[in-house]
C-alpha cells in the first residue's frame, strides 16, 4: 500500500521570527500532524496558539495540565489552539508539541487532538493535552503560528505531515 | 515511521450504527493507529472491544484513565476486574461538534504477552481524556470493534481508520 505518512513542508528558523505562516497545505490528504519544536522570548506564562487560515475567531479549548506538583483543567475560548504553554529562561530548552486535524478538509467543525510537553528541570514544567476545535466548515489551508509574547527564536521547527486513509 | 504508516481499513457510514467493527486485521505490522473522527447522538459509554477471530466479550479488560472537563474538574481513575470492553468516551452526549479519539495498540499481533492500548480522546467543548487500557490476553489482535451501550449510534458521516505501524 502506499506511504501515506508524508512530509508535506518544514520549517526550521535561523532567525528570530514574529510568527510563522505554514500555507498552501494540499487538501489530498486525510488528516494533518503537526509537530512542532519551538522556543520564544517572551515573557513567563504566556502562550503560543496556531489559528487555521488565519482565522481569528472561533476557537474553543477543554485541557488537562499537569504544572510543577499543580494539575488543573478548564474550557477557554481562544484566539487560536495551543501549542505551547510556558516558557523557560534556560534558551537551550525548547518545547514539544504534536497536534493532530482528523478531516482537515471536511465541511463540519474540525477537532484537534494536542499534546504539549515542556520539561527544564527546574519549576516551570509544563505537561498539557488538550481537546481544541476550530468551529468554521472551511477546509483547513494554511496554519499560522504565533506567541502572544515576544517571537521564536533560531531553531524552532515545524514540520506538517499528511496522513490519507487510502 | 514515514513509509510504513499504511491504511489497514477504514469505515465513513452512511447512516448512524450502534457499532464500527474491523475484522480481519492483517498481522503483517508491529503496532496499530486507529483514529475516530464523528459524534455520538447520546449521552453513553463508548468503548471498543478486541479479539482474535472474534471479539472478546469477557471481563478481560481494565483501564486506568485520567480527564479534564470544561467545568474545571479533573481526576483519574481505575476500572478492573468486572468490564467487558475499554471505554474511551464516558460522560458527553453528542453535541453536534465532531469529537476524535487516537488509539495505539503497540505490538498487537505478538502471541506472547497482554495487549497494552494507548488512547486519547477529544471531546470538543466538554472533556479531553487519556487511557491506558489492558486487554488480558496473549493472542493477537485480529478484530477491533468501537462499539456502544444502550440506544446511542454513532453519527452518519463517522470515520474510524485503521493504519499500520512497521517497525522494519
Amino acid at each position: 500500500m502506499a506511504n501515506t505518512y508524508k512530509l508535506i513542508t518544514s520549517t526550521t528558523l535561523t532567525g528570530t521570527q514574529a510568527s510563522v505562516t505554514i500555507s498552501s497545505i494540499p487538501a489530498t490528504y486525510t488528516d494533518l500532524l503537526v509537530k512542532t519544536s519551538i522556543r520564544y522570548n517572551g515573557s513567563s506564562g504566556q502562550s503560543v496558539f496556531v489559528r487555521f487560515n488565519s482565522a481569528t475567531t472561533n476557537y474553543s479549548m477543554v485541557y488537562i495540565e499537569g504544572s510543577g506538583s499543580s494539575v488543573g483543567a478548564n474550557a477557554w475560548n481562544t484566539t487560536g489552539i495551543w501549542v505551547d504553554t510556558t516558557y523557560s529562561t534556560d534558551s537551550s530548552i525548547f518545547t514539544n508539541a504534536e497536534f493532530y486535524i482528523p478531516n482537515y478538509t471536511g465541511s463540519n467543525y474540525k477537532s484537534v487532538s494536542s499534546d504539549i510537553t515542556s520539561e527544564n528541570n527546574a519549576s516551570a514544567t509544563d505537561l498539557s493535552l488538550i481537546a481544541g476545535l476550530w468551529s468554521d466548515a472551511s477546509a483547513i489551508n494554511s496554519l499560522y503560528f504565533y506567541p502572544n509574547s515576544g517571537s521564536f527564536v533560531s531553531g524552532s521547527t515545524f514540520y506538517v505531515y499528511g496522513i490519507s486513509k487510502s | 515511521m514515514p513509509g510504513t504508516y499504511e491504511p489497514i481499513a477504514t469505515t465513513t457510514l452512511s447512516s448512524a450504527a450502534s457499532s464500527i467493527t474491523f475484522t480481519g486485521i492483517s498481522q503483517a505490522y508491529t503496532d496499530l493507529v486507529m483514529v475516530f473522527n464523528g459524534d455520538l447522538t447520546s449521552i453513553t459509554g463508548a468503548g471498543i472491544r478486541v479479539g482474535n477471530n472474534s471479539l472478546d466479550t469477557g471481563y478481560s479488560y481494565s483501564l486506568t484513565r485520567m480527564w479534564g472537563k470544561s467545568n474545571g474538574t479533573y481526576g483519574s481513575s481505575r476500572e478492573s476486574g468486572s468490564i467487558d470492553s475499554l471505554r474511551y468516551d464516558y460522560w458527553a452526549a453528542g453535541n453536534g461538534n465532531p469529537r476524535n479519539a487516537i488509539f495505539h495498540f503497540q505490538n498487537y499481533s505478538n502471541t506472547t504477552t497482554n495487549k497494552t492500548i494507548l488512547i486519547r480522546t477529544n471531546i470538543p467543548s466538554t472533556e479531553v481524556l487519556a487511557t491506558v487500557g489492558l486487554w488480558r490476553s496473549t493472542s493477537a489482535i485480529n478484530q477491533i470493534s468501537l462499539m456502544l451501550s444502550g440506544a446511542t449510534t454513532y453519527t452518519a458521516g463517522s470515520t474510524a481508520t485503521i493504519y499500520g505501524i512497521k517497525a522494519a
